[in-house]
């Protein structure tokens, strides 16, 4: 058994003339808990859907369990738990009742019935409403039930769709534990457009914008992507110390941007960008000792995930490839483990990058589905340039 | 074959969860009684013709009803994703649905029985025409049951569905009576098209082939409209 639970490939969905998805590939291994994030109306449900053999790709195929969507698509659907958007039930059923209409449609038969219903009202804690009508339970146990629904089987992916949304926070975190909890057994999609629960039900995260898939990665990996380390240092306005610092600030090593944020009666305020990763915070603060500035706030600026989604899921469609492209280049670089040659690994990316928008760019040209910018190839250099 | 069981099953009771077929049931005996006995008498004939015959009037409003929400309900509501999801195939979802509401087509004919057997106790009754009758009548309403599913394919509007769905019933119900008024030169294809040319001699008792064609095959597309309808999903 291959240990790839999932391979997409060249995903492409259109509805009419609208692009859903735009060519999305990717692999997930067994026992992985993936997050697949991205905005409303990126294209996240659309590949579930593909995946569930609900619909089909107008081009590309995908395999599930290494069954291909389209040769078996009984097969692929019996190696997975779905739950769709909004967890759609039937309502005037009772919880006992559906949850046998379940077993039944999965294959049960006989005591094995009862048998499994009774492990997924467990796992989901479902026995104080067993006997109610799922139209009278509160949206936290409408999406147990449709958990247990995805459970009843045993399946070895369980593809969840905004399992979260919609829930209060403490059902949330109950959720959010439940999730955790059956990841550590089988493999687990989950579709969200929430980065905390990324951060923390998740191994891996794959970003989808405009129906094309935009980042893969760990969410520490996202954190580090959120750029360069910025610092922010205040000192005091007295005299000539706004040129001074500046003066100071720009002329460290390993500063690559100086910009004054503001200056208040008080303080003057800059924000210093690094060219590395190192901290430069210590630097700083010697620095100003030297120059007989009085340093009163310095603290490093926090990056979190939500401004890497903001960045890799506005930009336009260019700016987007040329930022996988350029993770592509990294990542094969990494593999060779070749450190040294930090900048070779920066001119491949780059012309990779400058390639991936010059592509971009004659399409976007040639088809007028996606909103892009004739503007957005040369944005597209200027990103992976910095 | 199982999967088509276990559906069928569930829509079946999920009629009788809710009010919906307790509703339906009801107004179709209803009007049955005030239609079939305000004449009964002034014929002063033991015969069920008229029940037959009004019945399948009823039939044309009351089977639209029943089966407007069977895809387009599931559609609205986003559980046919989670049914088709499932590993069955989508003939399946098809004749379980259809399987389902014909069980409730079924169980209002069977509680038509009273009428014959009080009209029995009245005077001799010919049951062979009887027996004839409900084979049409049963095949009458699976066929626009099937229609009605079709239209249910089409759209998540349950009122479509339904008017849809009562347009085609109606249509063939009428092609009889109208049969004059329609230009002359394709009456035998109107003829052939109408419900009551083909229910006529049911209801004297004669069961031919041709008849039972014309209702199976209606049945038929209905079904397999239905069923490219829904296939349709996944390349659209």
């Amino acid at each position: 058994m291959s240990d790839l639970m999932i391979e997409a490939l060249n995903l492409t969905k259109r509805y009419g003339a609208v692009k859903a998805l735009d060519d999305v590939s990717f692999e997930v291994k067994r026992g992985e808990v993936l997050g697949f994030l991205g905005p409303n109306g990126a294209g996240k449900t659309t590949t579930m859907k593909i995946l569930t053999c609900f619909i089909a790709p107008t081009e590309g195929t995908a395999r599930v369990n290494g069954i291909d969507v389209f040769e078996d698509s009984i097969g692929v659907r019996q190696a997975i738990g779905y739950l769709p958007e909004s967890t759609p039930l039937y309502t005037e059923m009772m919880v006992s009742e559906y949850l046998d209409f379940v077993a039944r449609m999965r294959g049960f038969r006989g005591g094995d019935i009862s048998k499994r219903i009774e492990a997924v009202v467990d796992q989901a804690a479902l026995g104080s409403v067993f006997q109610q009508e799922i139209r009278a339970l509160s949206k936290g146990y409408r999406q147990r039930v449709g958990i247990a629904q995805a459970l009843i089987h045993e399946p070895p992916l369980l593809i969840l769709d905004e399992p979260l949304s919609g829930l209060d926070p403490n059902q949330a975190a109950e959720m959010r534990q439940l999730i955790t909890h059956l990841g550590k057994e089988r493999t687990v999609i989950l579709s969200t457009h929430n980065l905390a629960e990324v951060q923390t039900t998740c191994s891996r995260v794959l970003i989808i914008a405009s129906g094309r898939l935009v980042a893969d990665d760990t969410p520490d990996e996202l954190r580090e992507r959120a750029g360069k380390p910025a610092f922010e240092a205040s000192f005091l306005a007295e005299g000539e110390a706004g040129k001074k610092a500046r003066d100071t600030l720009g002329a460290l090593p390993g500063v690559a941007e100086v910009k004054k944020l503001d200056q208040t009666s008080g303080e003057v305020r800059f924000l210093v960008t690094g060219r590395g990763s190192d901290d430069l915070r210590a630097a700083i603060f010697r620095a100003a000792v030297a120059a007989d500035l009085v340093l009163v706030g310095l603290e490093r600026r926090g990056e979190n995930l939500e401004d890497v989604f903001r960045d890799l899921t506005t930009g336009d469609a260019p700016k987007v490839e040329a930022k996988v492209a350029k993770k592509k280049a990294a990542d094969k670089k990494k593999t060779a483990g070749d450190k040294k040659a930090a900048d070779d690994k920066k001119a491949a990316s780059d012309e990779q990058a400058k390639k991936a928008a010059d592509a971009e760019a004659k399409n976007s040209s040639a088809t007028d589905t996606d909103d892009e910018e004739p503007g957005g190839a040369d944005q597209g250099d200027d990103e992976s340039a910095a | 074959m199982s999967n088509t069981t276990t559906i069928a099953g569930r829509q079946f009771r999920s009629y009788f969860n809710g009010a919906a077929a307790y509703i339906v049931i009801s107004i179709v005996m209803l009007a049955l009684g005030i239609l079939f006995w305000k004449t009964f008498f002034l014929y002063g004939k033991s015969s069920v013709r008229e029940m037959f015959r009004w019945l399948s009037l009823i039939l044309v409003f009351a089977t639209p009803a029943v089966s407007m929400g069977l895809l387009a309900e599931e559609k609205r509501t986003g559980t046919i994703e989670l049914l088709i999801t499932m590993p069955v195939k989508d003939s399946e979802v098809i004749l379980g649905k259809y399987f389902g509401v014909l069980g409730l087509y079924l169980v209002t004919l069977l509680l038509t029985i009273p009428y014959p057997l009080s009209v029995s106790s009245l005077g001799h009754l010919d049951w062979g025409t009887v027996f004839s009758g409900y084979i049409g009548l049963f095949l009458w309403g699976a066929a626009m049951l099937a229609t009605g599913l079709m239209a249910s394919s089409f759209t998540e509007n349950q009122l479509v569905a339904f008017f849809v769905g009562l347009a085609i019933n109606f249509t063939l119900w009428l092609i009889g009576p109208m049969l004059q008024l329609l230009p002359t030169e394709f009456a035998s294809i109107f003829q052939w098209l109408s419900f009551d040319f083909h229910f006529e001699r049911m209801q004297r008792g004669v069961i031919a082939v041709r008849d039972v064609i014309y209702f199976l095959s209606i049945t038929a597309i209905g079904l397999a409209v239905a069923f490219r309808s829904l296939e349709s999903r996944r390349w659209s």
